[in-house]
């Protein structure tokens, strides 16, 4: 395959930063999206210039560490991460915009790299439980309804890869902080803390700068991990009714 | 003796936490859990959704009163009606409710637009946004700010005219009414104020089409059972509400006219 590719370089995350194109042959449709940036680094290393910075790990499509704006929607063109998407998706000749996730609470560090800690902030300010769990109990000591077991699972699926905040008008984080927060509000685990974790994840979100919700289902709809829209109408009922009904004043 | 030793480091890590928490939540004290509330992301939402709610009450009660302009009795029924909403001390309360809600919808559309804007201030080069979201969910700004005008010219023409203007009289079996219906009547008949009116119900229509549904969906009211009706009304109601607004001047263009 031969590609034209559009990539975002910045230098740091004080540079202003442009896309600069690259033209790529010899791309074998079974390669991973991210072997192909592979074979451009290569390509851009012998020549002496600085490799296209990406974030990446597991490849396996379960840590949520790959990002990247691929031809106007987050992870390219189909509902999977980065590191899952082929080449196969993409045609001979194709001209291919890679840009960073474009939101004020994750600001882009280098090229294409961008600093999601402010989901870890989130998470740190209430997505835990906090409750000592002792030995491994009975499998059925604690009854649980497999409908809601199944539902809470779903929610734990999300692996923070912040496509949802990417492909938000608004950037907002409605969906990663309604999955973490569904998953523990379901379980009887997650009681304790219930109220004091909706009140303080949202906060944070708040605090953090993401955008506020506009229902227009994007988020969903690019999910790499399928989170579905109900969650956010869960984190909504959360919190107004731990609002209301909080010792928190 | 590691287990002892392990709880009561817990039990006082618990309260170091406990006392944390306590800090942090009486510093920020100054703002009550009301305000701070309303000032959150989904706080403001719920007033969104609220007044959007109340303000789609609104629409089926105000094409209910309109919808009488239709009869072929020269206005009478309609007239009447006008002089009760105006001497109903019930309905003046709604009115000024109403107008109220409408000044807080649309300041906070103010405040959630512009913050949203902030969330992403740097666009993306390439964005295939209509694969994942219809228009109007991405667009409720633009196509409110068209009804706000709308809204603003509606009542000049029409609440200001009859509150404060000089209004025609009739009277039927002897009673003095205001006739309002000649004012309708009049205002309809330019094709220029028809025309923005059917367009401003297409914006409306597009507006509602989104905002139904999403109103219940803020609110966190989603369930398996009821979600698909909701949303099957939501669309039932944004075209057949603003068709049936538009249908009342383009009736009156051409029945005047003729
Ligand atoms: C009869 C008039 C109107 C009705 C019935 C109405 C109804 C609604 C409803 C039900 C929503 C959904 C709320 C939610 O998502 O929770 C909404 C959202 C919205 N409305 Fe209106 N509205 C009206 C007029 C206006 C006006 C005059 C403006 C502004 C100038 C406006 C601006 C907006 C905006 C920006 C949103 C989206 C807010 C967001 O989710 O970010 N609306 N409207
Ligand atoms: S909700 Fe989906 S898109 Fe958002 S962070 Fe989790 S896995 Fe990624
Ligand atoms: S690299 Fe781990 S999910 Fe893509």
């Amino acid at each position: 395959m031969k590609l034209t590719l559009k990539v975002w370089r910045q230098k740091n995350n004080k540079d202003k930063g442009g896309f600069k194109t690259y033209p790529l042959d010899g791309i074998s449709a079974d390669m991973s999206f991210l072997e192909m940036l592979d074979v451009l680094n290569e390509d851009l290393n012998e020549k002496g210039e600085d490799p296209v910075h990406f974030d990446h790990d597991c490849r396996e499509g379960i840590c949520g560490m790959c990002s990247l704006y691929i031809n106007g929607k987050p992870h390219g063109p189909k509902q999977t991460t980065t590191c899952q998407l082929h080449m196969r998706s993409f045609s001979d000749g194709d001209t291919i915009t890679i840009e960073p996730w474009r939101a004020t609470a994750f600001p882009v560090q280098k090229d294409l790299v961008v600093d999601r800690s402010a989901f870890d902030r989130i998470i740190q300010s209430g997505g835990y439980v906090s409750v000592n769990t002792g030995g491994v109990p009975d499998a059925n000591e604690i009854p649980i309804p497999k409908t809601i077991a199944d539902e809470a699972f779903d929610a734990a699926t999300c692996i923070g890869c912040g496509a949802c905040v990417a492909a938000c008008k608004n950037a907002s984080a409605m969906l990663f902080v309604s999955a973490k927060v569904s998953q523990l509000a379901m379980l009887p685990q997650g009681q304790v803390e219930r109220k004091e974790r909706v009140e303080k994840m949202v906060a944070q979100m708040d605090a953090e700068g993401f955008g506020a919700c506009t229902n227009t289902g994007a988020c969903a709809a690019e999910c790499p991990k399928g989170i579905s829209l109900t969650n956010i109408a869960r984190l909504n009922r959360e919190y107004f009714s731990a609002i209301v009904s909080s010792e928190n004043v | 003796m590691k287990i002892l030793f392990a709880r009561g480091f817990e039990r006082k890590f618990g309260e170091q936490v406990q006392y944390l928490n306590q800090t942090i939540l009486t510093n920020k004290a100054h703002m009550s859990w009301v305000t701070k509330t309303l000032n959150s992301t989904l706080g403001r939402k719920l007033l969104m959704a609220l007044t959007g709610l109340f303000l789609i009450l609104f629409l089926v009660v105000h094409l209910a009163g309109n919808l009488q302009l239709l009869l072929p009795d020269g206005g009478e029924a309609f007239n009447k009606y006008a002089a009760t909403m105006a001497s109903n001390p019930f309905i003046k309360v709604v009115s000024i409710g109403n107008f109220a809600f409408i000044l807080i919808h649309v300041i906070y559309s103010i405040i959630l637009s512009r913050h949203n804007k902030k969330s992403r201030p740097v666009e993306y080069a390439v964005s295939k946004a209509s694969t994942n979201s219809v228009w109007a969910s991405r667009n409720m700004g633009i196509l409110g700010t068209v009804i706000l005008i709308f809204l603003l010219v509606h009542l000049k023409g029409f609440y200001y005219e009859v509150k404060f203007g000089s209004t025609p009289m009739v009277s039927y079996e002897g009673v003095e009414f205001k006739d309002v219906y000649a004012i309708v009547a009049t205002a309809y008949s330019n094709i220029l104020y028809v025309a923005f009116y059917v367009i401003c119900m297409g914006f409306l229509s597009f507006h509602l089409s989104h905002g139904f549904a999403s109103a219940f969906q803020t609110l966190g009211l989603n369930h398996k059972k009821y979600t698909p009706a909701i949303q099957f009304v939501g669309r039932l109601f944004s075209i057949v509400v603003p068709a049936l607004f538009a249908l009342i001047p383009v009736y009156m263009y051409f029945t005047i006219q003729s």
